[in-house]
């Protein structure tokens, strides 16, 4: 690790005084991605900003049907919050299924959403509940949040402050979980609205991405026959060691039906 | 440059200054010599590290000694009594031959406690999710489980 300096400020407005200091400052959560990253040399930031002391950046709130979480709340309050679990249940559940214990008392929403990491699960929950992220300087729609790999619409030194969660009438996540890292291989979640329904992938592409002819086949029937046969062209998706390709097209089309069994049983 | 950093360690207060990248698995086996807490892989997978973090378990070589500014850590060292004698979760372990090496064995511990923080009472299915981000290359985790649910009952008011 090189060496670095490191603040911890009180409030949103210390934050960017902090980042007035230096441009290259990179905000440290609960440095589940970044700490290993700063280990293994892949980020040389000359200054982390903790966020932890920043209030307006905590809790978790329930109004107007929508589910407002603050960007440091930890994987594992998500998963425990009663008000979480009665609003949005597969909500809950996805932060459940993150990781291991270690992971989910330390990293938190706005670091997995920020960090963007192809196969992690926040990412298909916040596009396929069709959230808002809130940040610093403006709401962005999950629709034009994630970019690619590891690349967001975030802008140097916007901090992400919560996450506007709007309540859907039923909904549900399914993933293959790899063994060894537990990340996705692939994870797909399913959300029915008042205004339609919503099928997002992690996983299997550079970002989290929606399957429209899903959303449109089960928009008339909500069930996992109705998308039985739509599987993804395996060109353009991810394909490694763990997973070619054609098979991570066949776990979207199989995750998509677990998870509208999932939505349709709660 | 260093900066201070101000904690509590096993119930002990602890005023010390450090680098900024020093790692809490660092400031605790190497300045404090708190050797118990140990280092497996080095990079978050395999729970060797565990300790305790304002009561939630998390590995020490992915967290920022910094990040503990103002909190309070336990370690293996600090679960059993004053007196030396041992918590139930560690007597348990003892009692079902739940260590070979011992090396995952601190971690293991912290991290079972933390189960049963959330879970007084874990099916065997459950213990063997629950305790994932912990790995131990010996015990085949046969014992370890045994272990875990004879401490959650052991435990149970
Ligand atoms: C062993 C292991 C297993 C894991 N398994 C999974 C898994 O199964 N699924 C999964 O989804 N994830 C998994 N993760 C990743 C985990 O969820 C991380 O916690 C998360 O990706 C990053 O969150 P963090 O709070 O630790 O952020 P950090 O590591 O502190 O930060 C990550 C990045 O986000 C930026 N950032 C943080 N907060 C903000 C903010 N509020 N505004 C703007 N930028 C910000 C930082 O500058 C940094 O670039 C795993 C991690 C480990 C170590
Ligand atoms: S040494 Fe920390 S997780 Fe392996
Ligand atoms: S007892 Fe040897 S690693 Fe677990």
């Amino acid at each position: 690790m090189y060496a670095f300096d490191y603040v911890r400020p009180q409030t949103l407005k210390e934050a960017a005084a902090a980042l007035r200091k230096s441009d290259q400052a990179r905000f440290l959560a609960g440095g589940q991605s970044l700490v290993q990253a700063l280990r293994l040399r892949l980020a040389r930031p000359p200054l982390l900003i903790d966020l932890r002391a920043i209030d307006e950046l905590n809790g978790i709130r329930v109004a107007n049907n929508v589910v407002s979480i603050g960007a440091m709340t930890r994987h594992a309050d998500v998963a425990a919050a009663k008000e979480v679990q009665r609003a949005i249940p597969a909500l809950a559940r996805v932060a459940a299924g993150i990781g291991d214990r270690q992971v989910r008392n330390q990293g938190t929403l706005g670091g997995s959403l920020a960090n963007a990491d192809p196969a992690a699960d926040y990412p298909a929950a916040v596009l396929g509940l069709g959230a808002t992220i809130v940040t610093s300087k403006r709401e962005i729609p999950a629709d034009k949040f994630f970019l690619g790999l590891f690349e967001t619409a975030l802008k140097p030194g916007e901090i992400i402050v919560r996450v506007d969660f709007p309540q859907p009438l039923r909904a549900g996540y399914a993933k293959f979980r790899h063994p060894a890292s537990r990340f996705a291989l692939v994870g797909v979640f399913v959300c029915d609205t008042t205004s339609g329904v919503r099928v997002a992938v992690t996983g299997a592409g550079p970002c989290a991405f929606r399957v429209k002819r899903m959303e449109k086949v089960l928009a008339k029937a909500f069930t996992p026959q109705a998308i039985e046969k739509i599987v993804l062209p395996a060109e353009g998706l991810n394909s490694d060691i763990h997973a070619a390709a054609d098979y991570r097209a066949h776990l979207v089309t199989v995750m998509a039906q677990r998870a509208v069994t999932a939505a349709a049983k709660l | 440059m260093t900066t201070p950093l101000v904690l509590t360690v096993n119930g002990q207060a602890v005023s010390v200054e450090v680098h900024p990248r020093t790692l809490l698995v660092e400031l605790l086996r190497d300045t404090l010599r708190l050797t118990g807490t140990h280092i497996g892989c080095d990079t978050g997978q395999c729970g060797a590290c565990t300790v305790q973090l304002d009561g939630r378990a998390v590995k020490s070589c992915t967290v920022l000694a910094l990040q503990a500014q103002a909190s309070e850590v336990t370690t293996i060292e600090g679960i059993a009594t004053a007196g030396g004698e041992l918590h139930p979760m560690q007597a348990a372990f003892k009692e079902y031959h739940a260590l070979q090496c011992g090396f995952c064995t601190p971690g293991m511990v912290i991290s079972a406690l933390d189960l049963l923080k959330h879970n007084a009472n874990p099916s065997e299915a459950d213990v063997r999710q629950g305790l994932d981000g912990n790995l131990c290359r010996c015990t085949g985790y046969h014992n370890i489980v045994k272990a875990v649910l004879a401490a959650a009952a052991a435990m149970r008011p």
